[in-house]
């Protein structure tokens, strides 16, 4: 125990709650019933928004039918439907969901700036120059193409997987603290962002409004090979995240008071930062750039919850619900036309945001 | 245990540069004793807040090594380190709408495990620091909510909870009004007092640093010029030396502590 400190040995027990904690044996939480309450109503609420989606479409179904579908029940035509076509689509988006929340929750917090999101990091730009790049050259329009044999999902993780290199090795000499690594991940963004012009320009047309459609982020026939890679980087991000997690709260307070109460920045600089691209890559790679949510969920979480940042649980929740949601929307409102989930989310989250910045400035100022 | 000879806070030659016409910090070696308020002074730009960070562990010398207790600062474990030696940087920023109570509570982290985060006794640490800051009553206020010297002192809490033997300071008390000054200087002094803690702290007011601290320690360009208590230290060829300015001292007849009256600038 600390023998002298610059308080007494042994403090008295604090004679007041300043903190409520759930406390069992050597395990102690802080309690916060806002963050548990906020949490548990988005995870409701986006396992609604999925069982009415499941049952719209061409073949469409009740909630009760679905559920029951979900269990095992049903024509065959029902269980076809339900779990072998949209459920893996559903899954999907709320998997990407969860992983783009978590990467922006996480970008935030490190670079103590409201506007850091994975998608500045070039993570997103280089998946969506891969992915550009077969879908243009690929030659499915055009007869003989030389990227033809290469798949979409796997050429936008190639790219996502050098553009992560490329910022990861700028990145180490410039320092990761901060705001450091974004202005590297702008620069390089950029760059394949000038690559994917570069590839629309000198497409035929129609391979040119595909590529559009992969850009704008989307769910539409996407399936169990999708799914699997988000699945297993959020599981692998959670392990690794679950120690950690608590030392966000020092890392807002400024790198050198972090430092100063024992976080070793280098390391966890590098693990927090590695966890976000590989979170934005997989899901960029899944499903295209739905970038948006990793900036609109974690603000929601942050303020749903009153606190200083997102809760990585909370804004984990509330980026699968977006993202559903969107697809729902995006499925029905000019159906049978379906939309990208990602042209919705950009819609209706960004208007939606900026309500809710008004609005709590408003609140803060009376 | 305080009494071995690698006792205490040592920086051992170290050099610190920017890059500029002369380094921030030239072979400097200086021996912080257990146990003493010692105050660094200095001119702006002499390198006095790069060395008590460069102490802390805040930035890292080019060369040289700084020891605490016979241990490599920069080579030992983060997290160890932190429950010993603890520094609080110069105006920091909390975010936006943090609490006292939980921007006090980091604090706690160098003793903390990642399953147990707000154990009994992190409470009765934080709220020991916030008595003794006089900051229990806005335990639930927003930082950002709070005049300078309410703020200072919730930073200086936090410094506290943490709990480490020696605490290094980088101005605490710019910005402050002269009340609110004397509040978190007398404060430093009751923790010396009642603990027996190692303080250093960077200040600019050298009656101040005459009037609080045990030594004092004088920089300029990068180098020490001047070291001793403060009788010893603050006389007008010192003032002169470092400071480029004609002043008189006098004997303070509260504090019996030197007193500056600055004429006028020499250099």
């Amino acid at each position: 125990m600390n023998a002298v400190g610059l308080l007494r040995a042994r403090p008295r027990p604090a004679p007041v709650v300043l903190r409520r904690a759930v406390r069992m044996g050597p395990v102690s939480l802080v309690w916060r019933p806002r963050v548990l309450l906020v949490t548990m109503a988005a995870v409701l609420a986006a396992v609604l928004v999925a069982i009415v989606s499941l049952g719209v479409g061409d073949f469409s179904l009740s909630p009760a039918q679905v559920v029951s579908a979900l269990l095992g029940h049903g024509t065959r035509q029902e269980l076809l439907v339900v779990q072998t076509v949209r459920l893996p689509r559903i899954l999907t988006g709320v998997a990407a969901g969860i992983a783009l929340a978590i990467a922006g929750a996480i970008m935030q917090t490190t670079a103590r700036n409201a506007l850091a999101s994975p998608d500045l990091l070039g993570v997103t730009a280089g998946a969506s120059a891969g992915a550009v790049a077969v879908i243009t050259l690929g030659g499915t329009a055009s007869a003989s193409g030389i990227l033809r044999e290469v798949g979409v999902p796997t050429a936008a993780m190639v790219g996502a997987i050098v553009a992560t290199l490329a910022v990861i090795a700028l990145t180490g000499r410039a320092g990761l603290s901060g705001i450091q690594p974004l202005l590297i991940g702008i620069g390089v963004s950029a760059f394949f962002a000038g690559a994917v012009n570069l590839f629309l320009i000198a497409a035929p047309i129609k391979d040119a409004a595909r590529a559009n459609v992969w850009l704008t982020g989307s769910l539409n026939q996407r399936s169990w090979p999708e799914l699997w890679p988000i699945v297993l980087a959020v599981l692998v991000s959670v392990l690794i995240l679950v120690p950690v997690n608590h030392r966000l709260q020092s890392l807002e307070l400024g790198t050198d008071i972090a430092r100063s109460t024992g976080l070793p920045l280098r390391s966890t600089g590098v693990l927090l930062i590695g966890v976000s691209v590989l979170l934005t890559a997989v899901a960029a790679a899944s499903v295209g750039p739905l970038g948006f949510v990793a900036l609109v969920a974690p603000h929601v979480a942050r303020m749903a919850c009153g606190m200083t940042r997102a809760p990585l649980l909370g804004a984990a929740a509330i980026g699968a619900l977006v993202v559903v949601a969107s697809d729902l929307l995006a499925r029905t409102l000019f159906a049978p036309i379906q939309l990208p989930a990602g042209a919705v989310i950009a819609i209706i989250g960004g208007p939606f945001l900026v309500g809710l910045l008004i609005a709590r400035k408003r609140r803060t100022a009376q | 245990m305080n009494t071995s000879p690698s006792a205490g806070l040592i920086a051992r030659d170290i050099t610190v540069d920017y890059g500029r016409s002369t380094p921030a910090l030239d072979a400097v070696s200086l021996t912080i004793e257990t146990g003493v308020v010692t105050a660094i002074v200095g001119p702006n730009g002499s390198g006095k807040s790069t060395l008590l960070r460069t102490m802390g562990r805040l930035h890292t010398p080019q060369r040289g090594t700084v020891l605490l207790d016979g241990q490599d600062i920069f080579q030992r474990p983060t997290r160890d380190l932190a429950r010993e030696l603890g520094i609080l940087p110069q105006s920091p920023v909390a975010p936006e709408g943090l609490t006292v109570v939980d921007l006090v509570s980091r604090g706690r982290d160098p003793h903390r495990r990642w399953f147990d985060q707000w154990a009994r006794s992190d409470e009765a640490v934080v709220f020991a620091a916030l008595e003794r800051t006089g900051m229990t009553a806005l335990a639930t206020a927003r930082v950002d909510d709070l005049s300078g010297g309410q703020r200072q002192r919730a930073w200086i809490a936090l410094a506290l909870a943490q709990e480490t033997r020696t605490l290094l300071l980088d101005e605490p008390t710019t910005y402050l009004d002269i009340a609110h000054q004397l509040d978190v200087l007398d404060l430093v002094r009751t923790m010396h007092e009642e603990q027996g803690a190692t303080v250093v702290m960077v200040l600019h007011d050298l009656s101040m640093a005459a009037r609080y601290a045990d030594r004092i320690v004088a920089l300029r360009a990068g180098r020490i010029i001047a070291d001793g208590t403060p009788a010893d230290i603050i006389t007008p060829p010192m003032l002169r030396d470092v400071f480029d300015i004609e002043a008189t001292v006098i004997v303070d007849p509260n504090t019996g502590r030197p007193h500056v009256l600055p004429i006028r600038r020499t250099g």
